[in-house]
């Protein structure tokens, strides 16, 4: 049974492909000129430049955090290329437009953009390595006053607003990476949605890493102004390479008064190979802030992918009776490492916070649930809910819960709930007594575990999420 | 019931088997035909689990020599799901709890894969929560119990009639019952041993693995094996099964020793 199992999990990575795109690569290394150098690119306004250059200022001063518990090679971020953009027509009107070379990579990846838009009517901010390429449905949002579009074109379009906003949720200074993101970042979703409206679609973008040895500086920021609520969801897979690749990026969220921010995420990054060898750092920073009255910041993530996962889904409960909630399931296989959760901060009076996370680990992975919760002395009246539930398939893997609760009022409440459990063998024997083979039986142990979260999930995502676990994790028992 | 000229579903011959080293089972022979009911009794620890389990495949148990031949085909080149599929079913001694997963979906799973592997129809979930439902009502259990997690926090009666559910559905050739009867109630034996009742017909078989004569009231044996130390050392009709009742084991063991001196 064991080594049906083994074989089950060991299936190759299925999106492993590099396409040929011709990209437009900067030399390795950084410095202030490489900055000005991707700035000037990018024709970008004075101001921007000197966000950049401060925040580069910042980082050199900065160390690379040692406290999460994953482990890794040193990063030579002077062996990095810190620009790449496929080499296309910015500005496309239509999936027409878009280069075929482009649309084969997504066919390839199971999911056909055309076929995805025209059945789930999402609107799709394709990002091709750096650049964004194609936006859809810009006309229907704009309609009704949305803005969605790439970061570079927010920038020249709607300069006042990416200003006003940029940083104020993550300063530049927060930590390593995000400062780094700060000088460096080339691209990324700009959505912002006016007073009083209710987005009327979800809006999608899909990642994809395509360059070798390209770090990846993504940049978005989200803005919802009082009455308005959107929900944003954001999926990526990677090519099988087998060097790593650094990932750090920067998610911004502001919802004001009675705002309502959903952001889902399924992350399929190539993990590296069953030895160990290769796959994506994904080490991103994302934080919503929950600044208005009745707001509300709710992250969704479905964690599959990249060889380590350094991420925080974070609210700031600023507004009085704000809401933030963190659902995640995080999968580990193989000799991938994963120190994932979030960071619930309330400041505003009766802010509430609800925690669900669901850890899995196969193979010789490690997956850390790390946690804050932290009421302020101003909010009274806070509650937090934490669940934190790891898995264990196998006998090589390793789950870990680091929770922080921190209280500086005695009007609040706050819960801690943990579970640790295990597929075992003879939970298999049963399913195979009633002719359910270990691959399925695996499957529905998984998704019955991970229940409470896939339900947060838009539907046409949970049922991608649903088929990515299975693949990821089907017959990984020992 | 017997019948004349019936076909072998089951036939064991002098298996023996081993789990971590020790051996349990030892030399078990038995037959058993299409139609008939077999009772296994026993002390505790005699190895009717593990002759249970290893029927249905389960991988703890090292078989170390003799044959088992299930409806004319090799059972250990099977896994245990094909086993399953091809129609043995064990309704354990303790089922296992399974968090997390509902049992509607569970069972509905199991059913079409099973289904599916018979080459006949599978049910979509509207068409399987009548079916299901239909065979819940003859066993008596609330549908309440189709929205639970499998088995999760079940009473041990509970759990017996949701696996006697199982093997109503699953219609199987072969059905292995190890002690179904410990743990139910009076009216729960009396209807859990209807429902086993309504499976048995011409075309499959039962074991029950037993401690008490009373479930034999209800589900009539063909035979009465008695297991001791890994084999089955002594076979009768009902009546054996009374006479266990009233004098205990003992006797068995020593009249099995003296007639293997006798004819040594
Ligand atoms: N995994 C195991 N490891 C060690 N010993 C085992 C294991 N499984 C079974 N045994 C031993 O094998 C013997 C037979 O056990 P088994 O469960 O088959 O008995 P049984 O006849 O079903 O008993 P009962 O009537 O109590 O259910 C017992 O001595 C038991 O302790
Ligand atoms: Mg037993």
């Amino acid at each position: 049974m064991s080594a049906t199992l083994q074989n089950l999990v060991n299936q190759p990575y299925k999106h492993g492909f590099v396409t040929s795109i011709e990209s437009d690569v900067a030399p390795k290394g950084l410095n202030a000129d490489t900055i000005r150098m991707i700035s000037a690119k990018k024709k970008e306004p004075e101001w921007l430049l000197e966000f950049r250059l401060k925040s580069y200022e910042a980082w050199l001063k900065m160390e690379e955090p040692t406290w999460p518990n994953v482990h890794y090679p040193k990063i030579d971020f002077q062996e990095i290329s810190y620009y790449s953009a496929p080499k296309q027509k910015p500005k496309l009107k239509s999936m027409d437009e878009v280069d075929p070379e482009l649309l084969r990579t997504f066919e390839k990846l199971g999911v056909p953009l055309h076929e995805r838009m025209a059945l789930a009517g999402v609107a799709v901010d394709v990002i091709f390595d750096s650049v964004s390429v194609a936006t859809t449905y810009k006309d229907k949002l704009a309609e009704v006053g949305i803005i969605f579009c790439s970061m570079s074109e927010a920038v020249q379009d709607h300069p006042e607003l990416v200003q006003k906003y940029l940083g104020t949720v993550i300063p530049s200074t927060d930590n390593f990476y995000a400062a780094l993101n700060s000088a460096v970042f080339t691209d990324g979703s700009f959505c912002y949605i006016p007073k009083g409206v209710k987005c009327p679609m979800d809006l999608s973008t899909y990642f994809r890493i395509n360059t070798e040895e390209s770090g990846q500086f993504e940049r978005t920021l989200i803005v919802a102004e009082e009455g308005a609520s959107v929900s944003y969801l954001e999926g990526c897979t990677a090519p099988a390479f087998s060097s790593n690749q650094l990932h750090a990026a920067v998610v911004e969220l502001v919802a004001l008064d009675n705002a309502d921010i959903k952001y889902s995420t399924v992350q399929n990054w190539y993990a590296g190979d069953e030895k160990g060898v290769g796959g994506i750092y994904n080490f991103v920073t994302k934080r919503g802030l929950a600044k208005g009255v009745n707001s509300r910041i709710s992250w969704t993530q479905v964690e599959t992918g990249s060889a380590i996962t350094w991420k925080y889904p974070s609210c700031v409960l600023l507004g009085d009776n704000s809401v933030g909630e963190f659902y995640s399931v995080a999968v580990t296989n193989h000799y991938q490492q994963a120190d994932t959760g979030t960071k619930m901060i309330h400041i505003g009076k009766n802010t509430r916070s609800t925690i669900v996370s669901k850890g899995i680990s196969a193979g010789h992975s490690n997956n850390s649930y790390r946690g804050l919760v932290k009421v302020a002395p101003s909010a009274t009246g806070a509650r937090n809910y934490s669940q934190c539930d790891s898995m264990l398939v196998g006998h090589h893997s390793g789950a870990h819960t680091f929770p922080y609760i921190q209280v500086a009022n005695n009007c609040s409440q706050v819960e801690h709930e943990a579970s640790t459990s295990k597929i075992g063998e003879d939970q298999l024997f049963y399913f195979a007594q009633r002719g359910i083979d270990a691959e399925a039986a695996v499957s529905m142990i998984i998704n019955g575990f991970c229940k409470d979260v896939f339900q947060q999930l838009p539907m046409e995502f949970a049922v991608e999420a649903t088929a990515l676990l299975s693949f990821k994790l089907e017959g990984s028992v020992g | 019931m017997i019948y004349p000229d019936s076909k072998i579903v089951l036939e064991v011959r002098g298996l023996c088997a081993s789990v971590n080293g020790t051996e349990i089972l030892k030399g078990l022979d038995l037959t058993v035909r299409r139609g008939e009911v077999h009772a296994i009794m026993g002390p505790n620890g005699s190895g009717k689990s593990t002759f249970s389990k290893i029927l249905a495949g389960h991988s703890a148990y090292e078989v170390t020599g003799g044959t088992v031949m299930f409806e004319g085909q090799n059972l250990f080149d099977m896994e245990p799901e094909e086993r399953a599929r091809a129609g043995v079913f064990l309704a354990f001694q303790y089922p296992i709890e399974i968090p997390g997963v509902i049992n509607s979906q569970f069972l509905r799973l199991t059913y079409n894969t099973v289904q599916t592997h018979r080459d006949k129809e599978e049910l979509d979930p509207l068409e399987f929560d009548d079916y299901v439902r239909e065979k819940m009502k003859l066993l008596e259990m609330s549908p309440d119990f189709l929205e639970r997690s499998v088995n999760e926090g079940f009473s041990g009666g509970e759990k017996k009639r949701n696996e006697i559910l199982q093997m109503a559905m699953l219609d199987p050739r072969l059905a292995i019952l190890d002690e179904t009867d410990s743990g139910l109630d009076i009216d729960a034996l009396r209807i859990v041993a209807n429902g086993v009742n309504q499976l048995a017909g011409k075309d499959n078989a039962i074991v029950m693995v037993t401690h008490y004569q009373r479930l034999l009231n209800y589900i009539v044996p063909d035979y009465v094996h008695v297991m001791e130390a890994g084999r089955i050392i002594k076979t009768g009709d009902k009546e054996l099964a009374l006479e266990l009742e009233a004098r205990g084991y003992d006797w068995v063991g020593a009249e099995c020793k003296a007639a293997s001196e006798a004819a040594a």
